[in-house]
């Protein structure tokens, strides 16, 4: 039988998350074992190949692509995991969500102490995704399933919540795997 | 002494005396209570309702009430569990808490009340308000992102240290406190001893250059959940 599959994703976060999934040491061997990798940045599969038993998705939804990219994994997971703190609130991208859009690029781009851009434009090329007003959680764009807080959520918790969701069971943090910081 | 008198709290039997609380004659009993607005020292504030126990069936505020002979009072129970739970939820997506940089993060009782309840996530929409920082005070300063309007500092300002450096300002969702100068906290009377400045349950003031004196991980609630020494001293 085909092994269960896990897909991965980073929208506006740091990747610390990943980190801290990759910080599961010697279990990263049992994993391999449990499921096979989809669309993640761990084996840099772009697209979804199939159905996902498992979806993690670290950092919130700063622009027009991370929206995109959340509904495909809506789209293609069983369980979708709100991986970390940005994806469960916003974090840390969230604290621009007080301060203009404009304000933020003319901040960026034209007026920042260390900012050398002689021509003063903002970038606008199609390419670039949009951004959105404010950075958004997961839960305000799609149904999220599961929510690990966490900055970055520890190691433990990530293994707890992937092994208990292959195995259709809810995941059950202990007192030190259940933080915000 | 012969004028105490007996109630019982979820089916416990515990003794108050005159004058005692709901809340302060469970903790005389060894029971906790959940509690935010709250402090040992200070009038009651009833404001946060996170304390919220039912005494003969109806909902009432164990902070505030008082304890008298013969009262049924319910208090871990799931219905109430569920409020609670819900009191902090709102609290949290209604101001901008972000633990992952505040220096009071592991030391903070809101946040060591949602990992109490096992809060992975509020069920609320985040609301993003727009809140002010006031640095202009030389040791102190308030993070208005942070404030949960529970009104400790108000009490403790002006029962206590006699000066009534705080005030709540505007009405419903827009609440803050607001200080007694126009030129902000930096122009009032406040000081570092001044009890209004230890007693903020959350981040929302701090006494400036002592923020991470103790690292993550070692701070209050890092491993101890909150309430559980109250527990173990009347256990």
């Amino acid at each position: 039988m085909d092994k269960p599959k896990i897909a991965t994703a980073s929208l506006a976060g740091c990747f610390g998350c990943h980190m801290s999934l990759l910080d599961i040491d010697e279990r990263i061997l049992k994993l391999i074992e449990l499921v096979d990798f989809d669309k993640s940045p761990i084996d840099d599969l772009k697209t979804f190949t199939g159905r996902c038993r498992v979806g993690l998705v670290e950092g919130g939804c700063a622009n027009q692509e991370n929206v995109e990219v959340l509904r495909d994994f809506r789209k293609h997971c069983d369980v979708l995991v709100a991986l970390g703190d940005c994806a469960t609130m916003g974090g840390l991208p969230a604290m621009r969500n007080g301060i203009p859009l404009r304000e933020c690029l003319e901040e960026a781009y034209r007026d920042g102490l260390t900012v050398h851009n002689p021509s003063g434009t903002i970038p606008n090329d199609p390419e670039i995704p949009l951004l959105l007003d404010k950075v958004r959680p997961l839960s305000d764009v799609v149904k999220v399933d599961v929510f690990l807080p966490g900055c970055p959520p520890p190691a433990d918790a990530i293994w707890e919540a992937v092994t208990a969701l292959l195995e259709g069971r809810a995941p059950n943090l202990t007192y030190d795997q259940l933080k915000y910081d | 002494m012969s004028d105490t008198f007996r109630f019982t709290i979820d089916g416990v039997e515990v003794t108050g005396t005159p004058g005692q609380t709901i809340l302060q004659a469970a903790e005389a009993a060894g029971i906790w209570i959940p509690r935010l607005c709250y402090l040992e020292g200070l009038v009651p504030g009833g404001a946060c309702r996170v304390c919220t126990v039912k005494v003969q069936g109806r909902f009432q505020a164990a902070c505030a009430f008082p304890a008298g002979p013969g009262l049924v009072v319910e208090n871990d129970t799931e219905e109430i569990r569920e409020l609670r739970k819900q009191v902090v939820e709102m609290l949290f997506v209604e101001g901008n808490h972000f633990c992952m940089f505040c220096e009071k993060s592991g030391n903070c009782e809101l946040q060591a009340l949602a990992y109490r309840l096992g809060i992975a996530s509020p069920r609320y929409p985040y609301l993003f308000p727009v809140r002010q920082v006031d640095a202009s005070h030389p040791d102190v300063f308030i993070d208005g992102n942070r404030c949960i309007q529970c009104g400790r500092c108000i009490r403790a300002s002006r029962d206590v240290d006699g000066k009534g450096v705080f005030g709540f300002v505007e009405r419903s969702r827009d609440t803050r406190v607001g200080v007694d100068a126009r030129t902000g906290l930096g122009g009032t009377s406040l000081t570092l001893d001044d009890r209004a400045v230890t007693v903020c349950p959350v981040g929302a003031i701090l006494k400036k250059r002592v923020g991470f004196a103790v690292p993550i991980g070692e701070r209050l609630y890092d491993h101890r959940p909150i309430g559980t020494d109250l527990e173990r001293r009347g256990a």
